[in-house]
């Protein structure tokens, strides 16, 4: 673990709980929310239950509605029909300012005239007078968050003169200031290389757990899903498929899209006959349960699949590639002559190519 | 250890280094036909204006623009720009901040419609001021029985103005906001700052250079202005003369050392104006929509 995101937590957390003691997490309930653009519906009739301090990922390929629906709880854009509720109270009727939402953007969205310290103030020096702290008081307090962030001592820097990974933590500082009722990341890592994104994913969590606050964060990086969020809610099309912990999202997608979208996925065309499955003219050693007669598809994991022996009804198949693939090798097989093909982790001795092998999947779904 | 030899490798000699690169003497003729062409057509007239201004002495320099006529001139030339000049600050404002930041009907016909003074002769514009509200035009009897004197007079030349100085913000601001986007406000009123402290705060200062490089070059066709002006001035001296038009009549009457002694003022206006584009450009190029495109 780098060393920026881990050092000085824990020295920080009294400051910080005190930093927000005036500020409960809420609840945020979405019920029924529709939005369309002109003829065109980028959300349809959406539900959706966040409750109080959770870390909530929307997670779907672009044009799936996931940053309408951030846009809608930001106040930033309006459903067609549907409510919002922040703590059972509707939050449509209030302005972006009144909903107190803290936002950061993909593209950091920093005031470039102004300098670090001043970008992270601006929320509270924009407040009515009355509830405007002094000069020094919002010094303080941008200083103290610009320490959460780790950014101390960069505070007369300019925007651009910061990298990306050190731009969006000022924007984060920002939006904290404000002591947001929910915080809202629209793609948050989206401009950043690999290997920052991957520190930035760890030091939001340590974030989250220190803050508390209530936050949804668009990504269409399903690992970034998994790892940073409670729970994923996966959006396809302006519906949400499944809202399920990041376990239960892998383990056991309940549709098609899910089991393709999220992880890899092989897919066969299977038929159910009398409680068993076929593959063209084979039985396949799979007990169909339930399933009804009829076509399916098969959807199995690369790495979830075992080498069976040629007298089992396994997957038959010849190995006609071999790819590397992080720490492990991928083979592809090829099955009833190249009509199908699908991917799948093998020990070593099954590696050499055109060598015929058979294959069953340990976790595997048919859809119907 | 192995000896690295660090030698710098020679570069390969000839002319195989620089391929995009003319030889030697076509470089210097194209180069030489620049410099001839602008020295030719632009500084030798700039140096005539300032000889021919101090050729009968300084004195007669000064004699004429501080004559009654010219201090005239300088002082409506003053007044137009300071009315024509604000008023296209804040019309290039509020129409590139409509065109960049949000959709609309009829959004790329505003868009095309700013640039038609450009594509109009300002003869044409001087004339169609005279038709509207001259004592022939459309509302001329209206405009008589109410005592209000447009052509012929300030408000004309104010309006015609105006026409032909429409695009020099507006131009400048329209791509440097599309480029920038909503981001940076939707940031702000999430931040809780009213849409006036967004605008003040935020997108005014997003625009700021752009803004004075438009308002600079806004100005200074203001106040050189010529074709339009002259349709609708009515050339009456010390009234309704501008500082070109006082030019044109002291030429016209072969008064040569003060033509060009006002003119030299003109002149000095380009040269400034010349001076803050270039330093703008310099320091600010990045945020400066013209020094991109042009």
């Amino acid at each position: 673990m780098d060393a920026w995101a881990s050092t000085s937590f824990n020295r920080l957390s009294g400051e910080q709980s005190r930093l927000h003691k005036e500020e409960k997490p809420v609840d945020v309930t979405v019920q029924n929310v529709a939005r369309s653009f002109g003829t065109t519906a980028a959300l349809h009739g959406v539900s959706l239950d966040i409750r109080a301090g959770e870390l909530i990922a929307l997670l779907g390929p672009s044009g799936s509605g996931k940053t309408t629906l951030l846009r809608i709880l930001a106040g930033l854009d309006v459903p067609t029909s549907g409510r919002v509720l922040f703590d059972g109270d509707d939050a449509l009727g209030l302005t972006v300012q009144e909903r107190n939402v803290g936002l950061v953007f993909q593209s950091y969205a920093l005031f470039r005239h102004m300098t670090v310290l001043e970008n992270v103030g601006f929320g509270l020096r924009v407040r009515p007078r009355a509830r405007r702290p002094s000069r020094s008081e919002i010094k303080r307090r941008s200083l103290e968050l610009l320490e959460l962030v780790q950014l101390s001592g960069l505070e007369k820097r300019y925007p651009t003169q910061l990298s990306g990974g050190q731009r969006q933590r000022v924007a984060f500082a920002r939006a904290l200031a404000i002591q947001p009722r929910v915080l809202l990341l629209d793609e948050p890592f989206g401009a950043l290389d690999a290997k920052v994104r991957r520190d930035l994913r760890r030091w939001l969590r340590e974030i989250h757990d220190r803050t508390g606050h209530t936050t949804v964060f668009v990504t269409h990086d399903q690992e970034e899903a998994l790892e940073l969020a409670d729970r994923v809610v996966v959006l396809n099309n302006g519906k949400i498929e499944q809202v399920g912990t990041p376990d239960e999202i892998y383990d056991e997608p309940n549709s098609p899209f899910v089991f393709s979208f999220i992880g890899e996925s092989s897919v066969l065309p299977v038929h159910v006959r009398n409680g068993q499955v076929w593959l063209e003219d084979r039985p396949l050693d799979l007990p169909a349960g339930t399933l009804r007669d009829g076509p399916g598809q098969l959807f199995l994991r690369p790495h979830d699949v075992d080498v069976v022996s040629k007298a089992r009804n396994g997957i038959s198949g010849i190995v006609t590639t071999v790819r590397r693939h992080g720490g492990s090798r991928r083979f592809e097989l090829e099955i009833d002559q190249g009509r199908e093909h699908i991917e799948v982790e093998l020990p070593e001795s099954e590696r050499s190519l055109q060598s015929s092998v058979a294959v069953l999947p340990r976790r595997w779904r048919i859809y119907q | 250890m192995t000896n690295l030899s660090m030698a710098p490798v020679p570069a390969p000699a000839g002319r195989g280094t620089e391929v995009t690169t003319e030889t030697r003497p076509v470089r210097a003729l194209l180069i030489g036909i620049a410099v001839a062409f602008l020295a030719l057509f632009l500084l030798l007239p700039l140096g005539a204006v300032f000889v021919e201004a101090f050729r009968v002495g300084a004195s007669a320099y000064f004699d004429a623009i501080s004559e009654p006529d010219a201090l005239a001139a300088i002082r409506l030339t003053l007044i137009v720009a300071a009315i024509a000049v604000p008023t296209n600050l804040v019309f290039g404002l509020a129409a590139a901040w409509a065109i960049a930041k949000f959709e609309f009907r009829g959004k790329s016909l505003l868009n095309a419609l700013i640039d038609l003074p450009f594509s109009v002769s300002p003869v044409i514009a001087g004339l169609i001021y005279v038709l509207l509200f001259g004592a022939q035009g459309y509302l001329g009897p209206y405009l008589q029985s109410h005592d209000i004197q447009i052509v012929f007079a300030l408000p004309g030349i104010v309006l015609a103005t105006i026409f032909v100085t429409v695009p020099f913000v507006a131009r400048e601001l329209v791509p440097l906001m599309q480029e920038q986007g909503t981001q940076d406000e939707e940031a702000a009123l999430s931040l809780g700052a009213s849409g006036w402290q967004t605008f003040f705060r935020v997108t005014l200062p997003n625009v700021r250079w752009a803004l004075l490089y438009g308002v600079v070059l806004c100005n200074a066709r203001a106040m050189g202005e010529f074709g339009a002006v002259s349709v609708v001035s009515g050339h009456i001296r010390g009234k309704t003369n501008t500082m070109p038009l006082h030019v044109e009549i002291l030429y016209n009457e072969y008064n040569f050392a003060a033509a060009f002694a006002v003119a030299s003022l003109l002149a000095l206006l380009a040269l400034f104006t010349l001076i803050v584009k270039a330093t703008l450009e310099w320091r600010y190029a990045g945020q400066i929509a013209a020094s991109r495109r042009h």
